[in-house]
């Protein structure tokens, strides 16, 4: 019974669709190659891989966390969030506040509890919100606390007064914009404009030692996975055929007897801790974390690399995400002028022509899968 | 004193505070030069200096001689036309042309051909030597036929009141025959009354200051009743400091009044600006329910467009901004009407999809202007008759500006009402958005006027650019900060109401603008933002709801 | 089964041809690399990008004098787009990727607080060209703008002896530059024993346009009977609306001066300038000054770019000074290696564009004039004042509780954060 009930577990999540195993292919080889590459042959060789390279992939794979996040509210609840890289930034700056009190000692004033930028302040105590954390496991907590409560109580107050379409996309919107305005604000308590930087350490480790990089990708690599194969299994379950419900007919799926608010709240909020966790992945990997991750802007990036690759699918998000941050690596190193035309056409291209995206796209140009993305859907 | 005067005004490295005394001294006072002072040659030459100390004394010195050229030579220096030649340290009036600078001697004021500019070095001026030179000129004034010059010349003098200039202008007081600058007379004449040792004296000066909302007037009274360190008051007599109390509290109620409906102004102006930028997304969004993000970028369009036409009308800035509006409207609208047809159009019925692809085109178009117009911001000048404030009293003005874009902002509401309430245009336009398919089976031609429609909203985003390039910065990134508030305004006011839209961004305006003076700029925002959103959380409709069967899209 | 190996191997392929590239760019020709990290794209590229094409006219400039060791200087430029996170992601990739011998780059704290420990852990060698709040002194970085006692500090010993202003407004856009600067000149006034109420404190959000309310504030702060001035620290894009809300209220330069820290003659050009005629600004280089160095530079500049109209400004000049001082160190070091070249640096002299001689101090920052100018209506300034001889840069503030018994020296404490209290070397620990 057990194992019949594992192995269709597995069937169900795995073996029914080829995108998800190329995907989880892919992200197993790099998992296993990029710390293979990196530490086993000695710098220098033609096979070694740099740090820098080993976190350039770790970010890439939190970015790609984030856009399953939002393909998990958008393309399979219907719920256009613009305001996901507040979740984002939520979750690295709970990750950096913790980054902050290890320095201790190490700062520049060398205080043992005030971060650099209280001391510079004149703050003479240590302001409440940020009691905890200097320990791991609180700040841990923090992540997915702080992101999941706010996307409750927001949800909440707005699912119930049934606010739907482009004006919950505005007031999300807004609220990233609220909050960066505020994390802005110096007397905020968050270090304004500079957020958190310099930092030195986690869990005892050197952050900038390789060692730590490799760990933090490895770490990356399997919130990635477990995020992946989580939404997965809920876009999979009964209450995510509800969810997908809401999403094609919400007045219908209310009137059959759903309560509509509570799929799209709980859907939401998960949503909101997965984004945040990615943030906690990516604050120690790039070593600051600052109030423009709330730019209203990059949620809409985030958007882009969903419909890119491919809304409704997951494993569409995550080849946007790469496909998109890589271009944007590309376009800002060769032809910076051009950057913002490529993004811009690539915006206005993949809504008019791929409303599938380009794994839509693969999909048509290989006919046998084609028959049974028809079966499944 | 007079003497003294003279005496000072060769003293070399006196405080700049005390020049102007010197000047004024000096000017009025027909001080017979001493044995030491220098001729107007003299102190000509003395100005061809870098040494600003040494300026001002030679600027006093020119006052001082009162030459017949004086007042055109310190013209000239006040203007930054004032030249000398590097070769000989000789003086003179010049003007920068093509050729070079066109010269008069400054000694003779007769005509001096031209030079080349390489020879020569400005003389300079600063801040204080320019106020020093202002209040000096003032005194030339006060004798000017034209009462409003004279008025002029008093307020000038006012600024900086010492014991000199109150001679002086008790000297005036007799012969000045205009009510208004005796008026202002009298008020400088009271301010220094208020030190007169005779109690009686203080008394009136008081009760004549009492309905005054001069600064240092103010300032004066509240001297008058303050306490030194020694818990004395700086003013002995009882009786004129309750009339000074009496007088000051007169003066705050009013001043708090002023400053209530200077708040109250700020937040009309603010608003005016929301309304103007949120007024074309009322349409596109209200009326057609599609997202325009690129809607900053076609106000972009618009401050651009302000721009460009200066620089064909460069001799015409008063009527250059006039000119834009329409010209604005037609290049925003016909931008409007492209991304109708090339993007829009494909997407009716799916408005986040609008959302995704017009961001894309803002995109291209921020793009677009910064490789056309450079990243730096470009400079768009203010015409004369929109710098400046309407001077209701001492305590209370209004920014011309500010005015002109509150008036605009009802102009262009009032057209765009007009527009769709009596014309067949915007019969259609309401036809098509309360039901597609009932008015195309009626012959409306309703792609076109999608189209139109578009390009209405756009067009109006456009002069709504041209009012913002006289308030801000005109540059590549205009368009995203107010984007965002402009959503607002709309889905507060209530998407597809003209009227909620203007009542949304005015009440948010005023709103923010009584909230900043205890909040801070940023806090306040962010308090407006947050109860934007608990307000949309209630009404999800906003403040006007379109009633029937259209709201449910 | 068999199809998906194969992808498998095709990835092994494809991650191989990855490593490979990454590590070819380790084989450098005979060339040194100079890095340039300033963004070209995004909210700062209107002011870096002038600062990349000044590093790469430089670079061209020495090449025809034949290099630097006889090697010819190969640019390596990239782009980090104004995004903070990035800066450190495109210094890891100059420093390890292209291993540059020398960076010049950023323009915001932030940036450079987000690459400081990039280029501590692989010990880079970083030149940074702005006005800054201090504070700061790493041994991998060389700070060629002014720090707060080299621009900040003479403004308002001039407002006040020179100017008689009594009250003071200070007022900012809300982060870590006009903080400190505020911080530093609050104690300092007050150490020269300017009340409280006599000093008004402001902030606002970057790109704030809506002025109303604070002119207003200001206008009524002034009319206290004593003379009043303001100490801006507003940054860039909020600087227009804020000028010409001043001159439509008008106030005046003569009655109310404004002296800012962050308008300078590239700022300048984009707007009308009508407005802030007669305001002030304290620098340590002005296009106006009349010295041939700079008559010279000017020409090169216009040369280079192309377009006789532009303009140059004082981040420019720290970055042809610190070029220069680069060059010589590594002559003098005869060698590019990093460790070589820092040793080097301090003691170097090159001629100011303003006339003088900048010398780099023990505490990686330089010997400056301070120069005060009115603005003019063509953009540019008018010397109104300069001190007396040249400012050492100080690090970290004599007017800071946090930071005034704290020294940094490179060459006798081998410390940029030396408490001379406690005798202990925080912060950074160098072995």
């Amino acid at each position: 019974m057990q194992t019949s009930a594992s192995s269709n577990l597995w069937t169900r999540l795995i073996a029914g669709e080829r995108g998800t195993q190329v995907f989880l292919a892919l992200l197993l080889t790099v998992g296993v190659a990029v710390p293979i590459l990196h530490l086993a042959f000695p710098e220098g060789s033609s096979l070694h891989l740099s740090t820098y390279t080993v976190t350039l992939i770790g970010k890439y794979m939190t970015y790609a966390l984030l856009a399953i996040a939002v393909d998990l509210v958008w393309g399979y609840c219907g719920i256009l969030s613009l305001g996901h890289a507040a979740f984002f930034a939520l979750g690295g700056y709970a990750m950096g506040m913790y980054l902050m009190r290890q320095i201790g000692t190490r700062g520049v004033y060398g205080d043992l509890v005030l971060p650099d930028f209280m001391v510079f302040l004149n703050w003479k105590e240590l302001p409440w919100f940020w009691y905890g954390f200097d320990m791991f496991w609180f700040a841990a907590v923090m992540v997915v606390i702080v992101p999941g409560l706010l996307a409750l109580a927001f949800g909440w107050l707005a699912f119930r007064s049934r606010v739907t379409g482009v004006y919950l996309s505005i007031i999300t919107q807004a609220l990233t914009y609220a909050l960066m305005l505020a994390f802005f604000r110096n007397d905020m308590g968050f270090g304004g404009n500079n957020g958190l930087t310099d930092f030195k350490e986690i869990v005892g480790a050197d952050i900038n030692a390789s060692g730590t990089r490799v760990a933090l990708f490895l770490a990356s690599a399997l919130a990635l996975a477990l995020g992946y194969l989580a939404c997965r299994y809920i876009t999979l379950s009964r209450a995510g055929r509800v969810v997908q419900a809401i999403r094609d007919a919400e007045s219908r799926t209310r009137f059959i007897g759903y309560r509509v608010e509570s799929y799209k709240l709980w859907v939401f909020a998960f949503s909101a801790v997965l984004a945040g966790i990615a943030g906690a992945l990516y604050v120690p990997q790039v070593g600051i974390i600052n109030p423009s991750e709330f730019q209203p802007i990059n949620s809409i990036e985030v958007v882009i690399w969903v419909a890119v690759g491919g809304r409704g699918t997951l494993y569409g998000a995550v080849a946007g995400a790469v496909l998109v941050n890589y271009a944007k690596t590309y376009f800002t190193a060769a032809l910076p002028e051009l950057w913002l035309y490529a993004l811009g056409t690539m915006f206005v291209i993949v809504t008019l022509f791929l409303p599938r995206g380009v794994v839509g796209l693969a999909d048509r140009l290989t006919p046998r899968q084609r028959v049974e993305q028809a079966v499944t859907a | 004193m007079k003497l003294l005067g003279c005496m000072m005004s060769s003293i070399p490295g006196v405080r700049p505070g005390s020049l102007l005394l010197v000047l004024l001294l000096a000017a009025l006072s027909h001080c017979v030069a001493a044995s030491e002072a220098p001729s107007f040659e003299q102190a000509l030459g003395a100005l061809a200096t870098s040494n600003f100390k040494q300026k001002e004394r030679a600027a006093g010195e020119l006052v001082g001689v009162r030459h017949a050229n004086t007042r055109a030579v310190l013209d000239a220096l006040l203007e930054g036309n004032l030249y000398y030649r590097k070769a000989d340290k000789r003086v003179f009036i010049a003007v920068t042309q093509e050729a070079g600078l066109e010269l008069r001697d400054a000694l003779t004021l007769q005509s001096a051909g031209t030079a080349d500019a390489a020879d020569f070095s400005k003389i300079t001026t600063n801040n204080q030597l320019r106020k020093t030179l202002r209040s000096a000129l003032a005194s030339f004034d006060l004798t000017d036929p034209d009462a409003q010059v004279r008025l002029g010349a008093v307020n000038e003098m006012l600024r900086s009141l010492d014991a000199d200039s109150v001679s002086i202008l008790r000297a005036r007081e007799r012969d000045e025959k205009d009510e208004s600058v005796r008026q202002a007379i009298r008020t400088g004449l009271a301010i220094a009354d208020l030190n007169h040792e005779d109690a009686a004296r203080r008394l009136s000066a008081v009760e004549q200051l009492k309905g005054s909302l001069n600064p240092e007037v103010f300032n004066r009274l509240t001297a008058l009743v303050s306490t030194s360190d020694d818990g004395s008051y700086t003013e002995p007599d009882a009786k004129v400091r309750s009339a000074a109390r009496a007088a000051l509290a007169g003066i705050e109620n009013s001043r708090s009044f002023y400053s209530m409906l200077e708040t109250l102004f700020f937040g009309l102006s603010l608003g005016s600006v929301l309304v103007l930028a949120a007024i074309g997304l009322a349409i596109t969004f209200g009326v057609m329910g599609v997202i325009n993000m690129a809607h900053g970028e076609l106000m972009m369009l618009g401050a651009y467009t302000t721009y460009v036409v200066q620089l064909i009308m460069p001799q015409h800035i008063g009527a250059s901004v006039l000119v834009a509006i329409p010209v604005a409207f037609v290049v925003a609208g016909g931008v409007g009407v492209l991304i109708e047809r090339g993007v829009v159009r494909f997407l009716y019925g799916r408005p986040l999809e609008t959302l995704l692809a017009t961001f894309g085109v803002s995109l291209v178009l921020q793009q677009i202007v910064r490789d056309i117009f450079t990243a730096n911001n470009r400079p768009v000048e203010t015409p004369s008759w929109m710098s400046g404030s309407l001077q209701i009293n001492e305590a209370f003005s209004i920014t011309y500006n500010r005015l002109y874009v509150v008036l605009f902002m009802l102009i262009v509401f009032v057209i765009l009402q007009w527009v769709l309430k009596k014309t067949s245009l915007g019969l259609k336009v309401r036809a098509v958005a309360q039901n597609r398919a009932m008015a195309k089976s009626m012959g409306v031609r309703t792609e076109w006027v999608d189209a139109l429609t578009f390009g209405l909203g756009s067009g109006i985003a456009g002069v709504a650019g041209v009012a913002l390039s006289q308030l801000t910065n005109v540059g590549p990134n205009l368009g995203q900060a107010y984007i965002i508030d402009s959503f607002m305004v709309v889905v507060f006011g209530g998407v597809g109401n003209l009227w909620g839209t203007l009542i949304g961004g005015m009440s948010l305006g005023v709103v923010n603008q009584f909230l900043e003076p205890h909040a801070g700029a940023v806090l306040a925002k962010i308090l407006v933002l947050i109860a934007l959103i608990l307000f949309i959380q209630r009404r999800p409709r906003g403040l006007f709801p379109q009633l029937g069967r259209a709201a449910e899209g | 089964m068999h199809n998906k190996f194969g992808k498998l191997r095709g990835l092994g392929k494809l991650a191989v041809a990855v490593a490979l590239m990454a590590a070819s760019a380790a084989h450098a020709a005979d060339t040194i690399k100079v890095g340039v990290l300033h963004s070209l794209s995004g909210t700062m590229a209107i002011s870096e990008t002038t600062l990349k094409d000044t590093v790469l006219m430089l670079i061209e400039e020495q090449n025809k004098r034949g290099g630097v060791l006889g090697k010819k200087l190969e640019p390596v430029v990239v782009d980090p787009a104004s995004n903070w996170p990035l800066f450190a992601e495109k210094a890891e990739q100059l420093l390890v990727k292209d291993k540059v011998s020398v960076v010049f780059g950023c323009w915001t704290s932030v940036s450079r607080k987000s690459v400081l420990p990039v280029f501590e852990k692989n010990n880079g060698l970083l030149f940074y060209p702005v006005q800054y709040e201090g504070e700061e002194s790493s041994k991998n970085v060389f700070y060629t703008g002014a720090a707060p006692n080299q621009q900040a500090i003479p403004a308002v010993d001039y407002l006040m002896n020179d100017v008689g202003v009594k009250r003071w407004v200070l007022a900012g856009t809300d982060y870590v530059y006009p903080r400190t600067t505020n911080k530093i000149l609050e104690a300092y006034l007050k150490s020269k024993g300017v009340k409280d109420e006599d000093i008004m404190i402001n902030y606002t959000p970057f790109g704030h346009s809506n002025w109303q309310r604070i002119v207003a504030d200001i206008k009524k702060f002034g009319s206290a009977g004593k003379k009043t001035g303001v100490v801006s620290t507003i940054n860039g894009d909020a600087n227009v609306p804020f000028y010409k809300e001043l001159g439509n209220q008008k106030i005046s330069a003569e009655d109310i001066p404004v002296v800012a820290f962050s308008v300078g003659e590239e700022e300048l050009s984009g707007i009308d300038t009508k407005p802030l005629v007669g305001h002030l600004a304290a620098w340590n280089y002005f296009m106006s000054v009349d010295t041939p160095e700079n008559a010279g530079f000017i020409k090169k500049w216009r040369a280079f770019i192309k377009n006789d109209k532009r303009v140059t400004n004082d981040p420019m000049e720290a970055h042809v000074i610190g070029f220069n001082m680069w060059v010589k160190a590594v002559e003098k070091a005869n060698s590019t290696e990093v460790n070589k070249v820092i040793d080097a640096m301090v003691g170097i002299e090159v001629p100011n564009l303003t006339g003088g001689v900048a010398r780099m101090l023990p505490n990686h920052h330089l010997t400056k004039p301070v120069l005060i100018g009115e603005v003019r209506a063509d953009g540019q300034f008018d010397t109104v004042w300069q001190t007396e001889g040249l400012v050492p840069g100080d690090a970290w503030s004599d007017f800071l509780p946090g930071s005034k018994d704290i020294e940094a020296d490179w060459v006798s404490l081998k410390c940029g954060n030396y408490n001379t209290k406690t005798k202990k070397c925080s912060g950074q620990n160098y072995e």
